[in-house]
């Protein structure tokens, strides 16, 4: 155990660092891009012509049915072949993020659809343009909605950025792995690893509670 | 009484109502094989309470929609005084913003912004539709919500407001567009009778005022008490269209059959 302790203490500034310099920078940006792609996606696929819908439609079909690290291998070993070559941190932000998208599009979708007919039938009869109905009512009702299953989204992308040492970043867990190597203490570091994941997690877990608190203050029971 | 009545025939001698502020002419709507409307023509007179009458299906929800372009007939016209607007075709965004600057609809469900307060709902598209300033809107709003009794209720949520208390504020947020016409579809129909007399109340107000107000309803004593007008429907036609008193003293049986079912309920 004082073993343990030890290597605790001496290992957490260098995963410290991973995890600020990699983990947290690529998850904010991949999860702000995936929100992006998320919506825009899911507008398409309820309001979109249908050749459109459809592009939209295949690339959640893809993007869902493959699994992360083959994708990151793709665009990050396998586009360079057809003259696409992206640093690892981009590659990793892009590929994340169309990952993370394809889940959240569905969120969001889901989100406008729940929002009943007479709030849009509202929106026309007060002559609210398209983009006001979307903005002033459809977002702010829509976000109670989505709000769960998007923080869920995050959190699995959080844990899906430690598979990017596979495209030769170093972040937490690439850290974790080259000082269990020399150390020879996986249980020990792998171990303190997941703890700085669930560390993570629960902050997010709590600022979803209290998002989920600021959205709901029109509905009693909640 | 005859079936085929005359559009504007009730029209009143008051010379403001001279001009309609309405006029249908034509009017059809299919919903796949349905007959919604059947070729309806109609004024809809100003600074008057038309009341619009009839059987489940008959056509009126359809037809107060259509004053609005929330239904979109295959064929007719509609005039709320910018000109006729020819249905069946695609219609521009101006052309539409145009007609529903000039009328509001009041819903049977209320459909309160549910994440607004009740001056929210009220100021909400005052502010972002006809570049009044919050200051403004909310000044306005207040007054409104006071007109219908819920000067108390403005930061209350929807959730938290009775439905005669909700549709009071929707009727309110109607106000705030001040359009020519309010339209009203079954404004109590969702609504226990105590909390429709409330919302009767207010519509009763509104009639007095020298508003232009067309009301879909099931309620003979609501005609009675407010219609200036009475347009009877029935299978997507106008049987009727006339002073109320005609409505209420006609022996034409289909008139009468409705009036006993509906009266005994």
């Amino acid at each position: 155990m004082g073993r343990a302790l030890e290597l605790w203490t001496s290992s957490l500034p260098r995963l410290l660092e991973a995890t600020i310099a990699v983990t947290i920078p690529l998850s904010l940006a991949a999860f702000a891009l995936a929100l992006v792609i998320a919506a825009a996606v899911a507008l398409v696929r309820l309001y979109a012509p249908a050749p459109l819908r459809a592009l939209a439609s295949a690339y959640v079909w893809v993007f869902r049915g493959t699994p992360l690290v083959v994708q990151l291998f793709i665009v990050f070993f396998g586009l360079p072949n057809v003259g696409i070559v992206l640093p690892a941190f981009a590659a990793a932000v892009v590929t994340l993020a169309l990952n993370t998208g394809a889940y959240a599009s569905e969120a969001i979708r889901a989100a406008i659809l729940s929002i009943p007919r007479g709030q849009f039938e509202a929106a026309q009869t007060l002559n609210l343009s398209r983009r006001d109905t979307f903005r002033r009512v459809v977002a702010p009702q829509g976000l109670r909605i989505a709000l769960p299953p998007l923080a869920n989204d995050f959190i699995d992308l959080v844990k899906g950025t430690s598979l990017v040492f596979a495209i030769t970043l170093v972040d937490v867990f690439q850290v974790g792995r080259q000082i269990a190597a020399t150390t020879f203490e996986p249980l020990v570091l792998y171990v303190e690893v997941a703890a700085i994941y669930l560390v993570i997690v629960s902050l997010l877990s709590l600022a979803q509670s209290q998002l989920e608190k600021r959205v709901s203050r029109h509905v009693r029971s909640s | 009484m005859s079936a085929a009545a005359e559009p504007g025939s009730a029209a009143p001698s008051d010379p403001a109502a001279s001009a309609p502020a309405v006029r249908i002419r034509g009017l059809r709507a299919e919903f796949g094989s349905l007959v919604a409307l059947d070729d309806v023509s109609l004024d809809i007179p100003r600074s008057r309470t038309t009341v619009l009458l009839g059987p489940s299906g008959s056509g009126k929800s359809t037809l107060l929609r259509s004053i609005n372009l929330l239904e979109r007939p295959s064929a007719g016209t509609i005039d709320l005084g910018d000109g006729p607007v020819e249905l069946g075709g695609r219609l521009s965004r101006r052309t539409v913003r145009a007609v529903r600057a000039r009328s509001t609809m009041v819903f049977q469900q209320f459909n309160l912004f549910a994440h607004l307060t009740a001056l929210g709902n009220v100021t909400l598209a005052p502010i972002a539709t006809r570049g009044l300033g919050r200051a403004e809107a909310e000044a306005r709003g207040q007054e409104l919500l006071a007109k219908v009794g819920l000067a108390d209720k403005a930061d209350a949520y929807p959730d938290r407001l009775s439905g005669g208390q909700q549709q009071r504020v929707a009727i309110a947020r109607a106000l705030a567009m001040e359009p020519d016409v309010l339209l009203f579809d079954e404004p109590t129909s969702a609504l226990d009778p105590e909390l429709a007399a409330e919302v009767v109340a207010v519509l009763a107000d509104l009639a007095r005022e020298d508003r232009t107000l067309v009301v879909v309803t099931h309620s003979l004593a609501f005609a009675q008490r407010v219609a200036d007008k009475v347009v009877f429907l029935e299978g997507g036609r106008v049987l009727l269209d006339d002073e109320p008193g005609a409505f209420f003293d006609s022996d034409d049986e289909r008139l009468v059959r409705f009036r006993d079912v509906i009266g005994s309920v």
